[in-house]
């Protein structure tokens, strides 16, 4: 397997930068193992597995910079991808943007590593397959999923004396489970890092019981509604406009961060005051890296470059507490440079999932959201559908299936809208709470199941 | 988790914008290594050789084994800065095996070795052995002649990889100082080219040596009011193309006049980019849509997307069977609807074609990755749905003898399986110019450019936005208009299809990242149609305040 150690990976990089006559050099290292398979119709379809480990190396003279890489680890071709670097920076035109290598960071001690993840094999996976299948095998249903885990490192350096290492692992598992007569579907989608956390008989169960439930579904005029949405069904919201807090396009204008007559809105209250978004590298049920992009930079030109990844309030009440800037646009600012986050958490209350239902007089309960695009960066306006488990609530009670909604919706009033937030769970990366939301705007109505 | 998340979750995650994504494996190299020619051809069997014979020889009753080298060029600009030239290159072998009734695969990368090639193809049929024991129904594998040694070359005039990047790089600019000194206040500018050098061959007796080329120019401009605190931007009228260089050295019989120059075989950024810039600015005080029923008429650059996520999915046989249910979903056109011969796709305007073939296009090959040789069918004949997409597994279930070569994989690492063909809207056959259409409509919109895109998960309901809209009324076009989307349900969309202008206005859209499967891969489509009118479509307006 191709997972280096920190001090073999650190003597990899220690001999690339030993190699190298740029004014500054970077390198990463980075190589791991994935390994997935796939079923439909209660049949595996493909399985596989591939490894992979490679050498970046960044090399700047002055603000030329030239990046190459290889995936052989003898002196000779680590020597001869650093010439090649070189030979490129001096080729490349100047990047006015490019920014001096950091030195030495202190990072954060993370673990995003679980030894349990990093022995699964062919028949780990075939077996979770099968506990899968086999249980919508007996009751008649249809199963079509997949698993894919992966296990891999990162190692970065430079000439300036910054080191960082990283190791992770990661699992995906989701089933979508259908009825014969093909009018219901039901979907889970847990999220974890270590494996003995998965268990696919009892999510697949989850999604048995969610497309037997949504067989029937009824037809509701589209409208306003509210809505309790899964950690699942908004995760990718969340999550777009989260990408969307960058410093620079605030700045510039081209943001729903950027303020009327020019300026940005940090410190404005944009939120309802219950809504608090956190990013927190040591948190034990989201665990993130110690440092943000790859010290080579895989794209060329810079790319990561290695920043801290540490505690950090993006809103707090409701206001916008930060944004993220790149090193050069902090620096032509005055401010810190902050890396956009890898994982955040949306701290909300204590309730579960059946409490939120149980405390809703009418309202409509979404599993999940589909093909969701952005229709206007000014507003944050995205739409999309939902799926795999639509259901009408009354009296604290699921009382019927309804057959699917298209949104038009951003996240922005999404949370000016809130009714009530939950405990959060792990979706997508991140730690989500479900969401009561009124008003939230269903546009129209579509027959798929 | 999927990639990306999994990527910043190791600290891998990439800076900036509109950096694409790289091939699996991929590795950066010099600019002139993308000139330098690949494995001879003869080395290339001998390899092929050692992993169908290692399959059999462990049991495997079919095998095919693809040797691949992927070359790919970003260059891309900000304004009057070059943010990044990236030159990559992807090398390996993949081999896929039934064995006990089942599927396998197996690839491995930089893969000259027979020892190491035939090792992967031992590999596949273990993997195949596994997993029979979850096997429902062995796999029924349409019977395909062997072709002997073949070879297939695009037909590009000149190869963009030996174009100097200079000159790609002074184009790009010239194009962003164009779009600054005309109002844009950004822009961002990216030119994607992409050569596979791709072997193919199969225990059928297939050996298929084929040299594809596409190229991919785009751009957005972006233009700000910063007094009222508004945005809008216009992204490129271009269409990716399966062609060379040739495609940017545009003959004035490329261009279509109209309310803004459209594009056909050949592509004018700087003329494109010049215009953008102008219409940006206009959005910001464009007038905003109305809700309500429109007619619409739909240029071939915004129509084919409509096309792709409406026809080219939903016609897809895998998703039809259930092989996309957790993913990108099934379809609405279940095969008791094309059993009855009589199911109303849409109204007699409407002939849609499926074709490997068509020269230019993104997906045009000559062999598909499981030795089929390509051919162009029938989807939709007069409105009726008449057939759909199919690989060799499939096509017993249609009743056919021979698969329609659709399968495709996006890398060697990738496992094939079935994607899109180009799928078409055919041109009127009677003469209709865009003028003399836009003459006849009382109340529409006229949409030009691809924007939002969102279909339900099996391809019912769908909401379109695009790049400019401009109001109809009364036979002209009066002005431009903001906030647009379409909502329509697919059947009542096609069925709604008032005349398809004539085969001079036709001309191919298509997009290089099309996602589908787990993991998910990217293919490349175009799709080709003439300006057509649909009656009577569902506008909604999509201006919010978020306080």
């Amino acid at each position: 397997m191709a997972i280096l150690t920190k001090d073999e990976a650190k003597t990899i990089i220690d001999k690339v930068l030993g190699y190298s006559k740029a004014d500054e050099t970077s390198v990463s290292v980075n190589g791991g193992r994935t390994g997935n398979i796939r079923y439909a119709r209660n049949s595996v379809s493909t399985s596989g597995e591939t490894n992979n480990l490679s050498v970046a190396v960044t090399a700047v003279y002055g603000k030329r910079s030239g990046t190459a890489t290889i995936n052989e680890l003898d002196d000779a071709s680590l020597e001869k991808t650093v010439r090649r670097a070189e030979e490129i920076a001096r080729l490349a035109p100047e990047n006015p943007e490019y920014m001096t290598m950091l030195g030495p960071q202190k990072y954060l001690d993370t673990n995003t590593y679980a030894e349990s993840t990093a022995k699964i094999d062919p028949n780990f996976r075939a077996q979770a397959a099968f506990d899968s299948i086999d249980p919508c095998r007996k009751k008649n249903l249809t199963a079509a999923g997949y698993m894919e885990d992966t296990t891999g490192f990162v190692a970065i350096g430079n000439s300036k004396g910054l080191f960082g290492y990283n190791r992770a692992t990661s699992v995906d598992f989701s089933i979508t489970v259908r009825t014969a007569d093909g009018l219901g579907s039901g979907y889970a989608n847990p999220d974890v890092n270590d494996v003995s956390k998965l268990n696919t008989k009892a999510t697949t169960e989850i999604a048995m019981q969610k497309a037997l439930a949504s067989a029937s579904a009824r037809a509701l005029e589209p409208g306003k509604y509210t809505v309790i949405l899964e950690p699942t069904a908004s995760v990718e919201l969340l999550q777009n406009m989260m990408r969307s807090m960058d410093g620079r396009s605030a700045d510039e204008g081209r943001s729903f961060l950027s303020k009327k007559g020019g300026g940005t809105r940090l410190g404005e209250k944009l939120f309802d005051e219950r809504v608090t978004i956190i990013t927190d590298p040591l948190n034990a049920d989201l665990p993130l890296p110690a440092f943000g992009g790859g010290g080579g930079g895989r794209f060329g030109g810079g790319g990561g470059e290695g920043v801290p990844q540490e505690k950090m309030t993006w809103i707090e009440n409701g206001v916008v507490k930060n944004m993220f800037f790149s090193r050069f646009w902090a620096q032509k600012k005055g401010v810190a440079p902050v890396p956009a986050p890898a994982g955040f958490i949306l701290q909300g209350g204590t309730q579960s999932l059946a409490d939120m239902i149980k405390s809703t007089d009418k309202g409509i309960l979404v599993t999940r959201f589909w093909y969701i695009r952005a229709v206007d960066p000014q507003t944050q306006l995205y739409t999309g559908l939902t799926r795999d488990g639509t259901f009408y609530i009354e009296n604290g009670q699921i009382k019927f299936p309804v057959k699917n909604f298209r949104f038009n919706e951003s996240p922005v009033i999404m949370l000016n809208n809130v009714e009530a937030l939950g405990k959060p769970v792990r979706a997508g990366g991140n730690l989500i709470p479900p969401m009561k939301i009124r008003d939230f705007t269903f546009t129209s109505l579509s027959d798929a199941v | 988790m999927n990639r990306r998340d999994f990527n910043q979750l190791l600290g891998m995650g990439a800076a900036g914008i509109m950096m694409p994504a790289l091939p699996a494996f991929s590795r950066t190299i010099a600019p002139e290594a993308l000139l330098e020619p690949g494995l001879d051809v003869a080395v290339k069997k001998r390899l092929a050789d050692a992993a169908l014979n290692a399959a059999k020889a462990k049991g495997a009753t079919y095998a095919d084994v693809r040797i691949g080298r992927y070359l790919n060029q970003f260059v891309l600009t900000r304004e009057n800065k070059v943010q990044g030239i990236i030159n990559s290159e992807s090398f390996g072998v993949g081999v896929r095996v039934i064995a006990n009734g089942c599927w396998g695969f197996a690839s491995v990368g930089d893969a000259r070795d027979e020892s190491v090639v035939a090792k992967a193809a031992e590999t596949a049929v273990a993997i195949a052995k596994a997993n029979a024991r979850l096997l429902t129904e062995p796999v029924q594998l349409a019977p395909q002649k062997g072709f002997g040694e073949v070879s297939w070359k695009a037909p590009i005039k000149k190869n963009a990889f030996e174009v100097p990047i200079k000159e790609k790089v002074d184009l790009l600019l010239s194009c962003n100082a164009a779009a600054m000194q005309n109002g844009a206040n950004f822009v961002n500018n990216v030119l994607f080219q992409v050569n596979e050098q791709k072997y193919f061959a199969s225990t059928d007796g297939t050996y298929a040596d084929q040299d594809i080329h596409r190229i991919g120019p785009s751009f957005t401009v972006t233009a700000v009011d910063p007094q009222n605190g508004r945005f809008a931007t216009r992204n490129s009228l271009s269409a990716p193309m399966g062609m060379g260089y040739e495609y940017l050295q545009v003959n004035p019989s490329d261009k279509l006049s109209g309310i803004t120059t459209r594009y056909n075989k050949g592509y004018d950024m700087l003329e494109d980019i010049t215009a953008a810039a102008k219409q940006a600015k206009e959005k910001l005080s464009a007038k905003s849509v109305e809700a309500g029923k429109y007619d619409l008429v739909l240029d071939p650059s915004h129509l084919w997307l409509t096309i792709h996520e409406s026809v080219g999915h939903p016609l897809e046989l895998d998703r039809v069977l259930g092989y996309e249910a957790n993913y990108a979903g099934t379809s609405f056109v279940t095969l008791d609807k094309w059993k009855t011969k009589s199911f109303n796709y849409g109204s007699k305007e409407v002939n849609l074609v499926a074709d490997k073939t068509q020269v230019g296009s993104l997906g045009a090959v000559g062999w598909d990755d499981e030795g089929v040789k390509t051919k162009k069918w029938d989807l939709v004949k007069d409105g009726i749905l008449v057939n759909y997409q199919a690989i060799r597994d499939q096509v017993h279930i249609l009743g056919e003898k021979e698969s329609q070569g659709c399968c495709y994989a996006d890398n060697w690492s990738s496992v094939q399986f079935q994607r899109m063909a180009n799928v078409s809207l055919e041109a009127g056959k009677t003469p209709l110019s865009v003028a003399n259409m836009i003459k006849d409509v009382k109340k529409g919109v006229y949409i030009i450019g691809d924007g939002s895109f969102s279909i339900d998960q099996q391809r019912y309901n769908f909401q379109f936005g695009g790049q400019l809209f401009y109001e109809i009324k009364n036979g002209e076009i009066v002005g431009m208009l903001k906030d647009v989307s379409y909502q329509a349900n697919t059947k009542e969309f096609w069925n709604s299809c008032a005349a398809v202008c004539d085969e001079s206005d036709y001309r191919l859209g298509g997009a290089f990242n099309d996602g589908k499967g787990q993991p998910s891969q990217s293919s490349a489509v175009s799709h080709g149609s003439a300006t057509a009118r649909f009656n009577g479509v569902n506008v909604i307006n999509t201006a919010r305040k978020i306080g």
